[in-house]
């Protein structure tokens, strides 16, 4: 199959001044429609670099960053780029799920909403199909009034990926974002992500190994804010070519 | 004496004190209220003080009281709260920041006698607007400023972080974050805090005594440019005034100036505690 | 959706609007004090000129006859807020320590709304029931020609202080660290000894600015003041001085500007005072904040 490049990253170094992670030239491309899978111990940058593709670093006090990140082949730190489009584009799903104070349907409409999206049917038509695509429709779809913190805390973490998805994006950042969950809503989730690759491109930093070996297409290995070893999923969980990569997947530290 | 003789002295001491402090604002409330009970009636709260104001009732001093309040919200809540915004979700911790925290606690800190000076010097005499309801909701404004910042941005500060996070990260812009998220999670407090301000404002006194306030003016105020009558300063006049003025009509304005206070800070705590209770976050 | 991320790249003008006016309303804080400072220099600086010197800081005022020596005002002041200081500061504490360190919990939830009223009542309120209640009771009970006295106006204005002082005392013995208290109580004192070795110790600088806030609220305070202190502006430099009427730089303002005619010398001196009062109490907020600042960045630390 061919396969198309997604995310070009080229020598991306970004640091805070407070001295958290950071990340040392990191050059990796990312291909549509598959999941790829970046791992390694804590605080090797993985979040960081996910918080940069969409641009949420900005938000960040005292940053510093060299390199380029294209999406598409247009460099998304370039002037005449709108931010809020882009992360529209590049939708994220957090660790924690969070949703907003607002009813189910508020919080999926949330998004759409801000972009402009004020049509009734379009909107309830976005609500059904993202909340489908999350496998939580079934489950909620007679109360879309209640707040979104009458579910569970994996319904919740469903209501966000579809929050995400309501947005119509084409790459989801995940992460860690199974790690305060119970395996059945972990198996969904991971089950929606093989739907959902066929639609969109996938980047996630799952919370463990075995998930990392399990979902994986392409894998990325991170320690200490650089890119160790990436290759096909098969190729890194069990024949890595670096000494780190197979200690860290031996679970020899970490 | 042993150590825990002495200590037990010590707090049997302490709760002395403390009862010292509380007998007495009980006092001046209960007394207030028992004897300010008796010269409640309608006729003294709804019609207009007469025979220089031995007679009769306190009906302007209301209606000045609350359009000045009206004022002062008018002005103070809008600035209040965009100060406030600024503060909680724009300013970097830098000199200029720190600047208007200290300007802030200064406001806070300016007598009411000086904004009273302040607020004849600009809004009546330079600006020209002569002593007049306009003028004193402005001074009263600026002395309210304070109050409303701080308590609207420890409300503001108190909205979960992640809220914001989450909405910059669908593609909200920070204005529609702090529109669609912030404020509304954040009104509560705001509210809270816009009620205390406004509190503080109708019980002063000084700040209105050369900006708006009338000794004796039995009609209601037409505009924005009249004088008035208000509560507090009334209560002023007829109890340091007056010669001859009858205790009771002393007593029933204190009780309702004070009732008007007092009832705003219960709302205040009312729906403060009702929201806590309410938010899920 | 699938417009390229550089098609729609544009500000909403409400949106710009919003943000401006924001980030400019942030500037009228500082704004508001210097126009204050100016508006009360604009009109007060000119009593230097129209005065002179050795009037206007001579120990009497009688404006009908051109005698502007503030001295006594200050010093009425001054009589006034220490007076209040002596009453309101360890009885303050006091009950801080209570409400913080004794009373039970269910004791705090009633104690702590109860004192918040007094910050609520307006002082006019309470400058009443000092002119009818407090002065012949303290006239009756002093044996004093008048009740009218700078001991009343302390009394009032050490209540008023009360609320500012007792709940921002008690925020200071609250933050004191838990493990202080144990580390002590495990060495074998008491709890009597704890409070008074570690805890209060401990919040030291947050009860310094307990006390600089009340005081500053104190000397500010006006209508009360003026309506039971008797209003005698006289420099009394007598043991006896607290139990006599006096006159009070605030009290001053407020009784005589509604008299005067705008643009007299009178007038000029009556901001000029109000110079004095605005720069009292700048300093003191200057000090009380620095102690707040230097506490949270004490706190901090102890948090990194």
């Amino acid at each position: 199959m061919e396969r198309t490049p997604k995310i070009v990253i080229e020598h991306l170094n970004f640091t805070y001044d407070d001295g958290t992670e950071s990340l040392l030239d990191v050059s990796s491309t990312i291909y549509a429609n598959e999941i790829t899978v970046i791992f390694g111990p804590a605080g090797g940058g993985k979040s960081t670099l996910l918080r940069v593709i969409n641009r949420l670093n900005d938000l960040a006090a005292g940053k510093s960053m060299t390199g380029r990140v294209l999406l598409d082949g247009q460099d998304i730190y370039a002037k005449e780029v709108d931010v809020t489009a882009l992360r529209r584009k590049v939708g994220i799903v957090f660790a924690q799920p969070q949703p907003l104070p607002l009813s189910l349907r508020a919080n999926i409409e949330y998004g759409p909403r801000l972009a402009g999206v004020r049509d009734k049917q379009k909107l309830d038509q976005l609500v059904e199909q993202s909340l489908t695509q999350a496998a939580l429709w079934d489950e909620v779809k007679d109360r879309l009034n209640d707040s979104g913190y009458a579910l569970s805390g994996g319904q919740q973490q469903r209501l966000c990926l579809a929050r995400v998805l309501a947005l119509e994006p084409e790459v989801i950042l995940m992460d860690e974002p199974m790690s305060g969950l119970d395996p059945l809503s972990t198996a969904k989730i991971e089950d929606s992500m093989q739907q959902l690759k066929q639609l969109y491109t996938i980047v996630i930093a799952p919370h463990n190994i075995q998930q990392a070996a399990r979902v994986a297409d392409n894998a990325a290995f991170f320690l200490q804010g650089r890119l160790i070893e990436e290759g096909t999923g098969k190729q890194l969980f069990t024949k890595p070519k670096d000494k780190r990569t197979e200690d860290y997947i031996m679970g020899r530290f970490g | 004496m042993s150590r825990f003789a002495i200590q037990r002295l010590g707090i049997g001491f302490l709760v002395l004190v403390t009862i010292a402090v509380i007998v007495p604002i009980v006092l001046v409330v209960g007394t207030i209220v028992v004897q300010g009970l008796a010269a409640i009636n309608g006729e003294f709260l709804f019609s207009a003080p007469r025979n220089g104001m031995r007679e009769g009732g306190i009906w302007p001093a209301i209606v000045g009281t609350f359009w000045l309040t009206i004022g002062t919200a008018i002005f103070s809540v809008p600035l209040g709260v965009a100060i406030a915004i600024y503060l909680s979700e724009y300013a970097r911790d830098n000199r200029f920041t720190r600047m208007i925290r200290l300007a802030i606690i200064n406001l806070a800190g300016v007598p009411s006698i000086v904004y009273g000076l302040f607020g004849l010097g600009l809004f009546v005499l330079a600006l020209g607007f002569g002593s007049s309801i306009l003028a004193g909701s402005l001074t009263l404004s600026i002395m309210t400023l304070p109050v409303i910042i701080s308590t609207a941005e420890e409300a503001l500060r108190s909205v979960p972080q992640s809220f914001r996070t989450v909405s910059i990260s669908l593609g909200g812009t920070k204005w529609q974050t702090i529109r669609k998220v912030v404020l509304p999670n954040a009104l509560p407090g705001i509210i809270t805090g816009v009620i205390l301000g406004l509190e503080r404002a109708a019980g002063e006194t000084a700040p209105i005594l050369f900006t708006v306030a009338a000794f004796y003016l039995p009609t209601l105020p037409d505009s924005l440019l009249d004088k008035s009558m208000a509560l507090p300063y009334h209560l002023f006049v007829i109890s340091t005034q007056v010669p001859g003025m009858p205790l009771q009509l002393q007593f029933g304005t204190a009780l309702v100036l004070m009732a008007f206070v007092l009832s705003m800070t219960l709302i205040a705590t009312i729906i403060r505690s009702y929201y806590r209770r309410k938010r899920v976050w | 959706m699938n417009a390229s991320i550089t098609e729609h790249k544009r500000t909403s003008l409400a949106e710009f609007a919003a943000e401006r006016l924001i980030r400019g309303s942030g500037i009228m804080a500082i704004v508001f004090v210097f126009l204050i400072f100016a508006f009360l220099l604009r009109e007060g600086l000119p009593a230097f000129t129209e005065v002179p010197l050795d009037n206007l800081f001579s120990a009497r005022w009688y404006p009908i006859e051109e005698y502007y020596g503030i001295l006594p005002l200050i010093f009425g002041s001054l009589v006034v807020t220490i007076g209040a200081a002596i009453i309101a500061m360890p009885i303050g504490l006091l009950t801080a320590i209570f409400i913080a360190e004794i009373a039970p919990r269910w004791l705090r939830e009633i104690l702590k709304p109860l004192i918040e009223v007094v910050a609520g009542i307006p002082s006019v309120v309470l400058g009443f029931f000092g002119v009818v209640i407090l002065s012949s009771l303290v006239r009756e009970t002093l044996n004093l020609p008048t009740g009218l006295t700078a001991f009343t106006g302390s009394v009032i204005l050490a209540y008023m202080a009360l609320p500012t002082i007792v709940s921002v005392a008690e925020d200071a013995l609250d933050a004191v660290p838990r493990s202080y208290r144990d580390a002590a109580l495990a060495l074998g004192a008491t709890k009597w000894q704890t409070i008074w070795m570690v805890t209060v110790k401990a919040g030291k600088s947050g009860i310094l600015t307990a006390m600089m806030l009340g005081i500053g609220r104190a000397i500010g305070e006006t209508m009360a003041v003026l309506m039971v202190t008797g209003n005698a502006a006289r420099v009394a430099l007598e043991p006896g001085a607290l139990f006599m009427p006096v006159r009070t730089m605030t009290a001053t303002i407020a009784a005589e500007m509604g008299e005067v005619a705008q643009g007299s010398a009178h007038f000029h001196v009556l901001f000029a005072i109000g110079i004095v009062l605005f720069v009292i109490t700048f300093l003191v907020n200057l000090v009380a904040s620095f102690a707040i600042f230097r506490q949270s960045k004490r706190s901090a630390r102890l948090l990194s």
